[in-house]
């Protein structure tokens, strides 16, 4: 790379000047490492890398959404997380928490999107809506689209946080009025990361940044994206209440007895069983719940389609082209019904049309008998 | 009143061979309990006890009866895919598959005099008519989609490389959500599939008289004297 403007401060530095102790600082290594999964050995490197690299400039672009990503993120179990790695320290831009407006905010993006080209980690929270040429999100005289794609070109990686970004989340719920679009279907070339949920978990978003910074590569990911350290399992697979699942022991209403005992949410629509992320392990707000530990089933949050995957409050979800409040069952029960009668049907008329050939078999038949 | 019935004699046929056989009431039986434990893990009834959880586990035996039954019911598919390419004429994969004009004339056919009931006639065929093997063909379709779509669900709970190498399904059917919901709406196929199937087979037994049902059983069917000089004269053409 050519000229660089000045050094820039280390993490490290950085954190310590906020006024943290480096016992702070090694708890927080700690804290991250195990939230990453990482062992012993891999908390160091952390520590290592937190000291040793300097900050990696991020811009982080909003679209349609409503900020629960960030808001998330701002309050991951640990300050340093937000006095770091959010704060204006580390963000060139970002239009909901940077200090600067107008002008001088987007002087400030243009100025790191050439300074620190091929260089900066983009974060796109939201969708980008794609119909009327993206009419209906517009920043500073663009459209979201352009504006993604500019700041795209220049990023190392991409991160597409929550479900907005991810799989278009509630703006692409059937009708999707404005065609809202998830980042991986415009941004193509580049390596991107999908941390969906809506929003993801502040301590899981934490991990994929100091992931990115300690090994300097994008975390393992999925099939699909995701970082395998934090969606490889269900929701169910780590759930308090799967001993119950497995007995079969069910709440049937949010009211009754099974539901004080804490038993299994499943037949009052938990989608644990087909959502992949971390909730039962990282928990919420700094490891103190989770939805279904408050008593609420999973609604799948973190999974592609999941406002259409509805209800939420039933395991099955309705057939699609049949209307509201119709699932494969009732379906299958009314197809099922419908060739009963035409079976019916059927077999009287045979007994009419083809009244010949069946008396022609019993008759030969019963003649036989006789003359035995 | 039989005023006068023509006799015949009868000549017995081995249509389907043991394996045939063998493949057919296995898949019959994981097919009702793929089913039944399906059903249940979609829509539990309210179990009661007062139990301990951690003195039951009844959910988990349906659901292990379901990849158990699972496990059956895709290696027999395959070994029936297998047996179309060593099995007798009547088991070989031709007869499900619409290579020629003959195929698709036939099924014409069937549907005009099994279906439509044309007055008095009847559609002789020894192994499956062309129509059957047709609807076969589809259920094997519907087999391939049901095995795709389980082992996707089933990738995740397992460690088995073999299921794993399913994990790619869930990115085409939208997720777990999506899969589950297929495979759901699958198993409403396989219901209405055997309840016409079964009805067919007392049907064509009951109108021809040649022991459709029972040969799932021997293996045999009987056709009449005439009938096999002409099928004989037909197949040496
Ligand atoms: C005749 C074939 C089959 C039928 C009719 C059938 C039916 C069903 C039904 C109705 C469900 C419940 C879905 C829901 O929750 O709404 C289910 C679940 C499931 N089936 Fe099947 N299935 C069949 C074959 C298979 C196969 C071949 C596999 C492969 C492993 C499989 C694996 C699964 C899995 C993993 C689940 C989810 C269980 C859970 O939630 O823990 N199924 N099946
Ligand atoms: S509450 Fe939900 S996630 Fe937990 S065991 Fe029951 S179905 Fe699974
Ligand atoms: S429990 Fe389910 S719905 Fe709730 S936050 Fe976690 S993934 Fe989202």
């Amino acid at each position: 790379m050519t000229t660089k403007p000045t050094r820039r401060p280390t993490y490290y530095e950085e954190i310590r000047q906020k006024g943290y102790s480096r016992r702070d600082f090694m708890k927080f290594c700690s804290i991250i490492g195990a939230y990453m999964g990482l062992e012993a050995t891999g908390v160091a490197q952390v520590a290592n890398a937190l000291q040793k690299t300097s900050r990696v400039p991020v811009i982080w672009l909003h679209f349609q959404e409503c900020t629960c990503c960030s808001e998330s993120f701002i309050r991951s179990s640990h300050p340093i997380v937000a006095d770091i790695l959010l704060d204006k320290i580390s963000l060139d831009y970002t239009e909901t928490l940077m200090a600067a407006s107008g002008h001088q905010a987007e002087a400030a993006k243009a100025k790191t999107m050439k300074d620190y080209h091929g260089e900066y980690i983009l974060c796109v929270e939201g969708s980008v809506p794609t119909k009327d040429d993206g009419v209906y999100c517009c920043i500073g005289g663009k459209s979201a689209i352009q504006v993604l794609e500019e700041a795209a070109e220049g990023a190392k990686a991409i991160i597409a946080w929550g479900s907005c970004a991810c799989n278009g989340c509630v703006q692409a719920a059937h009708p999707n009025p404005t065609t809202a679009t998830p980042i991986h279907k415009l941004v193509h070339g580049k390596p991107l990361i999908k941390v969906p949920g809506c929003p993801p978990i502040g301590e899981v978003m934490a991990g994929v940044i100091i992931h990115m910074i300690t090994f300097g590569r994008l975390p393992e990911l999925d099939r699909v994206g995701r970082p395998k350290a934090f969606y490889s399992k269900r929701v169910h697979d780590t759930c308090y209440r799967r001993p119950f699942y497995d007995a079969g022991l069910f709440v049937e209403t949010f009211d009754d007895e099974n539901a004080q005992k804490g038993y299994c949410l499943y037949k009052v629509g938990c989608k644990g069983p087909m959502t992949y992320n971390a909730c039962g392990v990282t928990k919420w707000n700094g490891g103190t719940s989770y939805p279904i530990q408050s008593g609420h089933g999973c609604f799948g949050c973190s999974e592609e389609n999941f406002w259409d995957n509805g209800p939420i409050y039933r395991q099955m979800a309705n057939f699609p082209g049949f209307g509201i409040e119709s699932n494969a069952d009732e379906i299958g029960m009314v197809a099922a019904g419908a060739t009963a009668v035409g079976i019916a049907a059927h077999a009287i008329a045979t007994n009419l049309r083809k009244n010949k050939l069946i008396n022609n078999v019993i008759a030969e038949g019963k003649d036989a008998e006789k003359e035995l | 009143m039989a005023t006068h019935t023509a006799t015949h004699k009868l000549r017995r046929v081995f249509v389907w061979e043991l394996p045939v056989r063998f493949y057919h009431w296995l898949n019959a039986l994981v097919i009702v309990a793929l089913c039944a434990t399906g059903y249940l893990i979609g829509s539990p009834p309210a179990f009661l006890s007062n139990a301990e959880a951690s003195d039951q586990y009844l959910f988990g035996w349906i659901r292990f009866i379901h990849f158990v039954a699972a496990y059956l019911f895709f290696f027999n598919f395959l070994f029936r895919l297998y047996w179309g390419f060593v099995g007798n004429k009547y088991a070989d994969w031709k007869n499900f598959i619409p290579t020629n004009r003959k195929f698709w004339s036939e099924m014409w056919e069937v549907i005009k005099i099994d279906i439509f009931l044309q007055k008095d006639k009847e559609h002789l065929s020894v192994g499956h008519n062309a129509l059957a093997g047709f609807i076969y063909f589809l259920t094997f379709l519907a087999f391939l989609v049901q095995c795709i779509t389980g082992f996707g669900l089933y990738a995740s709970m397992s460690d088995w490389w073999f299921a794993d190498m399913f994990v790619w399904v869930g990115g085409i059917f939208g997720g777990d959500f999506g899969l589950r919901n297929w495979h759901h709406a699958a198993m409403w196929f396989f219901i209405i599939f055997a309840m016409v199937h079964v009805y067919l087979v007392f049907y064509h037994d009951y109108v021809e008289g040649r022991g459709e049902i029972s040969s799932m059983g021997g293996g045999w069917k009987f056709i009449e004297e005439e009938v096999f000089d002409k099928e004989k004269k037909k197949a040496t053409h």
